[in-house]
């Protein structure tokens, strides 16, 4: 049960939401809601080819439409130099196509009306010629030497977009040449789009008095879009505001920039009006960045008894059209490298190469937190295929093999150092919890009966918080994050910070970090992020990085006020600094504990009553640079029945032990979990793009690519063990995307393991029931 | 066309264009946006609101379609100060995360308790099953519905100035 949020000492306390007033009020404030006067509306005229010359454009009818104010082409923005925009992952991406499309959907011509219905029936009058052009959506055929390339717009002749690799190939290839046990499995993480309830969209409001932009957008990542879109606009950095207001979901689908976001922005500053633009559902899940659509061949060496030996890792990455994956400009396969997982490899070798095919841009985004959802899903499946091959246990085989608590940090084969963790213990306490050694009799009396049940373990390690800066930048910029801390003379307080939460309950639990280092409680802290005119800058909110950065800035922050605060107490208590203690509370003198005073009234004396040269008020600033990531781990364990009739498979019970040093606040991340888990549900048996061999996309909406209901989601049961991060200053690592990271593995390893009677070795997701019925039905099984 | 429409209790006259959505009548003519629009094929629910006392999409009923009915929207639950339960068994219960899903799934959840005030998880799941939450996994918000239904029927026993114990806040 949640508790009030007036308590002293609020870390680690389930508080309620200080977000939540507003939203259950029907208050909240999303891009949408945002009405400004004299406002427009965009809409977008998308094509219906995945891959085609553009002919010719013809905006005349489009023009007739009483309220349209202006039509913007690629050849309008190519004037401006604005027809590409750079992406993150230092290629370049269309914003309006001049001479040909790419993927089935793109952005062709943009019209901006005064009313939302002007604006979408002038885009349907817009008539667009096209001439076909051969499509390639299979990105192994794409790197085929005789596929069309289809980027001419780049000096590298071909579909490739890069090569990347980690861990030591020669090392590697000798112990896999020697290895007395080999395994080897191709498997492939299917397209999947994040789906926020909101999708994406911004005001663009340019006003020719002052020379200013204010540009309202769907975004994790507020500063960043400042930043990259004066690199783009030209407009001077100071001049614009970007405001994230409360945002539906992010999910990592609102980290990049949209091509419909600079068009508002141009028609805003052509117009000198605020201009609106809020894509469909079906703009979202067709146009905006996609997840995952890896194909990866795994192979792991091993002795007789288990013991792993080294991992190798082959994999061809779908990015679509134009390479704009969300990463470190240093990772083109975002963390990718984290493969070896939980176990203690003596070698790796993993390589990545990047293909262009004809789709939608994106890769990382969906809990992924840089790839990891990939390297996660692999590794915990690959061990499976293991455990079969040595006819071991899978928890034994695990249990073998797990980096010991006493290894940390622990260097892994591929370069990371990982900061903490227990992963035997945490393993054991869900092993108990679930009754794992009942279940496996269980198992063994059904599969005696011709009943079918499985058990899926994946016992993973994140990595999140990126990150330092000697590796870490966004276009450029240090993955750093940042905390500006204001107290007011009566003892409350204003925080701001640079990341930018989308539900993630930021409002309440970095309240509760500031709370607990001043003596307050959390509602004497409200926080604010999202408004670059007045948060300190930071990197944004996504792969799980708040707390392991913007967290750090605030605790040290707050701290930074301690320090200043204590002189003040010593001031007003008459004795020197070094006599002055803290106890979590108020400062006390040292050895008489009844003369204290409290943070409220140093407050007052900061603006009243400081000592002689002391600067007056309190507050702080911290840009926190991390030294490490955090590497949160978790023991996950599901259980599955399938029905013989249908191969409609029941998710009975789902354990999810997560382990993310010290909590915030518990039942925040009890949702985060619950979230991330569902999603991850999703992903194993409801969600994939798949697109025809004309590159039409099959899933652009809801009824196609699935969502689930209440109806569809199992009933999660979670745990946790504490293992702190030992260099994160509260001892808190990141969370928010491990059960998604986590998940999909636990299931898939479940229904593989319900199916071994039949030798399956791998299902790739989705598991669709027909997929399932398809192997009952060879088997002979199906009823 | 004008339209007359009773809106939490308030009447609207409004002149609106045929093909306009009830959804966006709301929240456009009327400044209530807190129902919400999260997908175009009705799948979602997050526009959900009572139109008649049942829930419905607003994003699949036209504007006129409402004249003459009467509507209620999140922003008519609180009364006289206090939230409605079920307001208050979501903060509570930790029901919502971005809140994109919180007014719409609300309202479905007061149709849902009218009908049958204390749901099973099962019913309470197919009570729910039309409103889409990507944040939370349902599992709150089934809990919040839950006791919801058990804090209006201990408030019909209590003396009408009984009032529950509401998270302190803003």
């Amino acid at each position: 049960m949640a508790i009030n949020q007036t308590e002293l000492r609020p870390m680690g306390k389930s508080i309620h939401r200080k977000e939540d007033p507003r939203f259950i009020r029907g208050q909240g404030k999303y891009l949408d809601d945002i009405v400004l006067p004299n406002m427009l509306y965009m809409s977008i005229v998308r094509s219906p080819y995945a891959h085609a010359k553009i002919k010719s454009i013809n905006t005349e009818a489009a023009k007739q439409v009483p309220g349209v104010k202006l039509i913007i082409t690629g050849e309008d923005l190519a004037k401006m130099n604005l027809a590409w925009m750079p992406t993150m992952n230092g290629d370049v991406q269309m914003v309006l196509a001049t001479n040909k499309v790419l993927f089935q959907y793109q952005e062709v011509v943009a019209v901006v009306a005064e009313t939302r219905g002007a604006a979408v029936d002038a885009a349907q009058l817009v008539e667009v010629e096209y001439e076909a052009l051969p499509v390639i959506v299979d990105p192994f055929r794409a790197l085929q030497p005789d596929a069309p390339v289809l980027r001419d717009d780049r000096e590298k002749k071909s579909n490739h977009i890069w090569h990347w690799e980690a861990g030591d190939q020669e090392s590697t290839e000798e112990i896999f040449k020697n290895a007395p046990v080999v395994v080897s499995q191709d498997v492939r993480f299917q397209r999947v789009h994040p789906s926020p309830l909101e999708p994406c969209g911004c005001i663009a409001d340019y006003k020719k008095g002052t020379g200013r932009l204010t540009w309202y957008v769907t975004s994790q990542a507020p500063h960043a879009h400042r930043t990259i879109l004066a690199m783009i606009s030209g407009l001077p950095e100071h001049k614009i505001q970007v405001i994230s207001p409360d945002v539906g979901g992010g999910f990592g689908n609102k980290v990049p920039v949209y091509p419909g976001y600079v068009c508002a922005l141009v028609a805003s500053i052509q117009l000198g009006i605020p201009v609106k633009w809020v894509e469909t559902r079906t703009e979202n899940i067709a146009s905006t960045g996609f997840a995952r659509d890896y194909h990866m061949t795994s192979e792991i060496a091993a002795d007789e008894n288990g013991k792993v030996l080294a991992l190798r890792v082959k994999t061809i990455a779908d990015h679509g059209a134009f390479d704009a994956a969300a990463d470190p400009t240093k990772f083109p396969a975002g963390l990718f490298s984290i493969v070896t997982g939980s176990y203690d490899f003596k070698q790796a070798f993993v390589e990545v190469d990047g293909v262009y095919t004809n789709k939608a841009p994106g890769g990382v985004a969906y809990r992924c937190s840089f790839r990891v959802t990939e390297a996660a899903y692999l590794i915990e499946r690959t061990m499976d295929i293991l455990a079969r091959k040595l006819g071991m246990d899978p928890a034994e085989l695990r249990l073998l093999n797990f980096i010991r608590k006493d290894q940390f940090p622990y260097q892994s084969p591929t370069g990371w150092t990982y900061d903490s963790g227990d992963y035997e213990k945490t393993f054991r306490l869900a092993l108990e919890k679930i009754g794992y050694h009942e279940l496996r009799k269980e198992q063994a009396e059904k599969r005696a009966r011709g009943e079918l049940m499985g058990i899926g373990i994946s016992t993973f390690t994140e990595i999140v918080g990126a990150g330092p800066s000697h590796s870490f930048d966004i276009m450029g910029i240090k993955m750093f994050d940042s905390a500006e801390i204001r107290v007011h003379p009566t003892g409350k307080v204003i925080a701001r910070l640079g990341v930018r939460h989308q539900g993630q309950g930021h409002e309440t639990t970095f309240a509760q970090i500031i709370g607990e280092e001043l003596g307050l409680t959390a509602d004497d802290v409200l926080i604010e992020e999202g408004d670059t005119d007045t948060a300190p800058y930071g990197l944004g909110t996504y792969a799980s990085r708040s707390t392991p950065t913007a967290g750090g800035a605030a605790a040290l922050c707050a701290r930074r006020i301690r320090d200043k605060a204590r002189k003040i107490a010593a001031h007003l208590l008459e004795v020197g600094d070094e006599d002055i203690s803290w106890n979590g509370e108020s400062f006390e003198v040292k050895g008489t504990p009844s003369r204290k005073v409290t943070m409220g009234e140093v407050a007052l004396a900061a603006y009243t009553n400081v000592p002689e040269g002391m600067e007056p008020g309190l507050e702080a600033t911290y840009y926190y640079d991390p030294p490490n990531l955090t590497f949160p781990h978790g023991a996950y364990i599901a259980v599955v029945d399938i029905d013989k009739g249908t191969g409609v498979v029941k998710v009975r019970r789902f354990l999810a032990v997560d382990d993310c040093g010290n909590v915030i606040n518990p039942m925040i991340v009890e949702g985060q979990i619950h979230g991330g888990l569902t999603e991850g549900f999703a992903i194993a048996f409801m969600q994939d793009i798949p697109f025809d061999e004309d590159g039409n996309c099959l899933a652009p909406n809801w009824m196609d690519y699935l969502v689930p209901t209440s109806l569809d989601t199992p009933n999660w049961e979670t745990d946790r063990t504490i293992t702190p991060s030992p260099h994160h200053p509260i001892g808190a690592k990141g969370v928010g995307e491990s059960p998604n990271v986590g998940s999909p593995a636990a299931f898939v390893n479940a229904v593989v393991d319900a199916l071994e009677p039949f030798g399956v070795e791998h299902i790739d997701m989705p598991i669709f029931p027909w997929k399932v019925w398809e192997i009952l039905r060879q088997n002979g099984v199906a009823e | 066309m004008q339209i007359s429409v009773t809106v939490n209790g308030r009447v609207y006259e409004s002149d609106v264009e045929p093909r306009t959505l009830l959804i966006y009548y709301i929240r456009e003519h009327l400044r209530l946006t807190g129902a919400h629009v999260g997908c175009d094929t009705t799948s979602c629910g997050a526009c959900t609101v009572l139109l008649n006392g049942k829930a419905v999409k607003s994003c699949t009923v036209l504007a006129v379609q409402a004249n003459g009915q009467e509507i209620m929207t999140v922003e008519g639950l609180e009364r006289d100060g206090e939230l409605h339960p079920l307001q208050k068994a979501f903060w509570e219960e930790h029901g919502l995360q971005c809140g994109y899903c919180t007014p719409g799934m609300i309202m479905t959840a007061c149709e849902l308790l009218e009908r049958n005030p204390f749901p099973t998880e099962e019913e309470v799941r197919k009570g729910i099953s039309g409103n889409v939450c990507r944040c939370t996994g349902y599992v709150n918000i089934i809990k919040a519905i839950q006791s919801a239904g058990h804090m209006i029927a201990q408030q019909d026993k209590e003396p009408k100035n009984q009032s529950e114990v509401v998270p302190s806040g803003n």
